[in-house]
């Protein structure tokens, strides 16, 4: 530890830390463009500049290590001279265009030049120019607006990995770009737009429409994955203007994937805002008397065995809570949240959460993933694997399709038997797993939704077993689901109960009366055509079209929820604007239709769910906070380990950008697809 | 094959091949990267010996990057940010004027003018019509002693002015080979002008 003395303050600082963080630390505020807490330090801006005693110069704090008994001085007059002087040379080449640019009113240096800049320029020659490259459709290049910081040429090197970016020519000269003219191929390009400390990246599908203090500012959490990233959903009037990422270090960091980020444009295409009724083999708009009519009557003439409920991806355990106890009163134990028609033991919450965590990535040193893509299925997750790879000692394997995924993977097989290789020992990579102190595996969602899912689920849990995985203090199975429902149906138990139907029987006209509430990912073709089906939903999408009944639900950003993702953690997300028209929250809908079925469901307030939900799950108890699960002494789950296949893992998605019915029906999504998947976007046309 | 265009394909070829496994030998096994400057220059030489003109397609610098096993985008910085890299094609005979203040107070703008007025160039970073010539502007060459300088492709041509950088120029329109380079009036090294000044007489150096 460094004491050193800010501006009279004292304090104690770990050795190695910079002068920028121990002015933070003693609550001082140094204005900076380049530094960034998450990325490598470049020191080119100069906007941190800073007196230490006995050092004739100012000096720029982002880089200069501290040492002990250093004294610092942050807001002397020759500081702020300095400061000054740092900021007339960044205006010196910046447009005065601040009307008109995207980052005003959350720009940093319009902020700073508040404090550090002139009134009026002294400069009078002409200002650079610079060319607008095309970097896609999600984000808009000004480059004249650009400060030369780096910031996004050391997150595309470091945190995404995908080394596009880089700063070309030099002097006045120098363009910060890809030099051949191309869309970012990374799934975290967004995250540019928030690290731009000027207007030079700005969001393209936002561009031009709104300012950030005409928005409503409301705090949620995204469910287009299951890693369950911290957002902040932007609202004016009634419409969801863009979603930015939230600081969660355990969960998120401060990034989001472009899906998340992007999607929301989806939000206002293909609602259903009225309910909807099949007559004559044709919908009709109906009301909610009526439908609440028709299922009833439907429902009452049949049997119970003969009802059946799926769940969707995007739903919050509440109303799949409400759903479930519904269905219970009535009878029904045909329940599943797993519409891909997995089967494997859940009988246990450490079958199928991700029981190292996200954070406790960083503390793992092998990992070994099976039949998943976490690129696509958990973009912000594959960065946390990647930083760990990047701090070093850190060895990778993969079983399934090989993809790029930032850091380098030893392909082991591409079907489920190479797990039996690693079990025997025939593969080197176990020697590696042996070697290693903390292992862990990441078993994809999509591999358990396989004939042999149970058997794939059973072996990856052997796996963890034999290679010390599962020890008192390190949990290294993880399960990695890429749908933001599904660990948090699981919990509740939305699971077929005593001789109930699984998803595939259901289907097979096991029911008479399917109720789906937001399924869409299920093959509606396979549907019978007598099934009765019920939609309950947000979106118009394949499973609409195929019902019999629509219920207009809402959509995450219009409905208080409790979702849980994949590491286990309940988080609450908040309504920012109100569901379309004459749709409803879910958990309402359930509630006032099981009054209508002379079946109440004993709660009238949300509050009064979720006492009863926390209640009934212990697990709901806790929200936002994660309890790590211990590994050591665990039965293991059923299936057995020998009876995996050797047919090889397949891609969940066949792209990463339209996955859910909201980036179905996002134009921007559609705009990615046609960029990164030329060949997808032709066949949907 | 035209020089002008970009290629559609980049190879080293067997004599640039030597010159790679030398230049990536120099470094220890893993950072090779840090041969990427030698790569560049040897894709250069090889352009400019298979083509006639020394420069560095972006496709070189990919074959650059894959070869070293860094992303392309840190061999275009580089290859950009050195003007030694041409990444436009360039004539026959690169002509670098240096107008950096010891050559201009000698006379580098008489050089300028000569070397517009032979070519037919209207100014820097122009090839002249037939493409023979181009000539860029160019910081200190470090030869400030003879200046003005004219570097032409990798030789210095010193101590010019308007007639000799003519008479230099009009040669090698002609079709002559590049004419030995140093001091264009006959100055031994950096020695002054006036002849030799001091050290006159043999003394010994005291013991």
């Amino acid at each position: 530890m460094a004491k050193v003395t800010v501006d009279g303050i004292e304090v104690e600082i770990a050795n190695g830390s910079s002068v920028l963080q121990a002015a933070e630390a003693a609550g001082k505020e140094i204005p900076r463009f380049c530094y960034h807490e998450r990325l490598s330090v470049a020191g080119n801006c100069r906007m941190c500049l800073v007196e230490i005693e006995k050092v004739p110069k100012p000096v720029a704090s982002c880089g200069q290590p501290v040492a002990d008994g250093m004294v610092i001085f942050t807001d002397t007059e020759n500081v702020r001279k300095s400061r000054r002087g740092v900021m007339e040379f960044l205006l010196i080449n910046h447009p005065l265009d601040c009307p008109i640019c995207d980052q005003g009113g959350e720009c940093d240096l319009q902020d700073e030049a508040v404090s550090y800049g002139r009134d009026t320029s002294r400069y009078e020659e002409g200002k650079r120019a610079a060319a607008q490259p095309d970097w896609g459709p999600l984000v808009k290049t000004t480059m004249t607006r650009c400060i030369h910081c780096t910031r996004c040429i050391r997150f595309s090197t470091e945190i995404a990995g995908v080394p596009e970016l880089g700063a070309t020519m030099r002097g006045e000269n120098m363009q910060v770009g890809t030099y051949v003219d191309k869309a970012l191929s990374s799934e975290l390009s967004g995250n540019l737009i928030d690290l731009c400390p000027v207007g030079a990246l700005t969001s393209k599908p936002y561009a031009y429409t709104a300012r950030s203090w005409e928005l409503r500012k409301t705090d949620s959490v995204d469910v287009l994955d299951a890693v369950g990233a911290n957002i902040r959903i932007d609202a004016r009037g009634a419409e969801v203007l863009r979603v930015l990422p939230r600081l969660n270090d355990d969960v998120n960091e401060e990034w989001l994937g472009d899906k998340s980020r992007f999607s929301v444009d989806g939000l206002k295409r293909r609602r259903l805002d009225r309910p909807w009724l099949r007559e004559n083999g044709k919908l009709r708009a109906a009301s909610w008397e009526e439908v609440f009519a028709a299922v009833t009557n439907k429902i009452k003439a049949s049997k119970p065995e003969r009802l059946g409920a799926i769940a969707g991806d995007l739903v919050d355990v509440e109303s799949m809570l409400a759903l479930k106890e519904m269905f219970t009163s009535l009878g029904s134990p045909n329940l599943d949240c797993r519409q891909d028609g997995a089967l494997f033991d859940a009988t246990q919450r450490g079958f199928y959460l991700f029981n190292t965590t996200i954070a406790g990535i960083e503390e793992a040193d092998a990992l070994v993933i099976i039949g998943s893509n976490p690129r696509h299925e958990a973009p912000v997750l594959n960065a946390r694997i990647r930083k760990r790879w990047l701090a070093g000692h850190f060895a990778a394997a993969l079983i399934g399709v090989p993809h790029d995924l930032t850091y380098p993977t030893t392909h082991i097989g591409s079907g489920p038997d190479a797990v039996t290789a690693l079990l025997d020992g025939t593969h080197p990579f176990a020697e590696v797993l042996k070697a290693a102190k903390k292992p862990m595996l990441i078993l994809g969602a999509g591999a358990l939704a396989r004939p042999d899912g149970a058997a794939i689920h059973a072996a990856a849990w052997k796996l963890a077993a034999q290679f010390n995985m599962l020890n008192d203090d390190w949990h290294g199975f993880n399960v990695l689901h890429h749908a933001a429902a599904r660990t948090g149906a699981l919990d509740i138990g939305f699971l077929p109960g005593p001789g109930g139907k699984s998803t595939a029987q259901m289907l097979a006209g096991g029911v008479d009366i399917l109720w789906l509430l937001g399924a869409d990912a299920l093959d509606t073709q396979a549907i019978g055509a007598d099934t009765f089906v019920i939609y309950q939903g947000h979106h118009g999408d394949a499973a609409a079209a195929r019902a019999d009944v629509i219920l207009p639900g809402a959509a995450y950003t219009e409905k208080d929820g409790t979702y849980v993702n994949t590491e286990g953690r309940v988080q609450q997300g908040f309504l920012a604007v109100k569901p379309p028209g004459d749709a409803r929250e879910d958990w309402r809908i359930l509630r006032a239709i099981s009054a209508y079925m002379g079946h109440a469901l004993r709660y009238d307030t949300l509050q009064e769910l979720r006492a009863h939900l926390a209640q009934t799950y212990p697990a709901f108890a806790l929200t936002g906070e994660l309890r790590r699960l211990a590994g050591a002494n665990l039965a293991a789950p059923a299936g057995d380990p020998a009876a995996v296949s050797a047919v090889p893992f397949e891609p969940v998605f066949d792209n990463y950008y339209q996955t859910d019915p909201i980036s179905r029906a996002s134009p921007t999504m559609a705009a990615c697809v046609e960029a990164h998947y030329p060949n997808l976007a032709e066949a949907a046309q | 094959m035209n020089a002008n265009i970009e290629p559609t394909d980049f190879v080293f070829d067997a004599a640039a091949e030597a010159a790679v496994a030398k230049a990536i030998a120099r470094y220890p096994a893993g950072k090779q990267a840090s041969a990427v400057m030698a790569l560049l220059d040897i894709a250069q030489r090889q352009m400019e010996r298979l083509t006639g003109t020394a420069w560095v397609p972006r496709l070189a610098m990919d074959v650059v990057a894959q070869r070293l096993g860094i992303a392309p985008a840190r061999v275009y910085e580089i290859a950009t940010f050195y003007t030694m890299y041409n990444t436009k094609p360039v004539g026959k005979y690169h002509l670098q004027v240096c107008t950096t203040t010891p050559c201009w107070l000698r006379g580098s703008d008489e050089v300028v003018s000569s070397c517009k007025k032979v070519t037919g160039i209207e100014g820097f970073g122009q090839t002249s019509e037939d493409g023979l010539f181009t000539m860029t502007e160019v910081e200190c060459l470090g030869g400030c002693v003879n200046a003005p300088i004219l570097q032409i492709n990798d030789d210095y041509y010193e101590d010019l002015d308007a007639a000799r950088t003519e008479a230099l120029l009009n040669e090698l329109k002609s079709g002559a080979p590049l004419p030995p380079a140093g001091s264009s009036i006959g100055r031994q090294a950096s020695a002054p002008v006036t002849n030799q000044t001091a050290l006159l007489n043999n003394t010994k150096p005291v013991e």
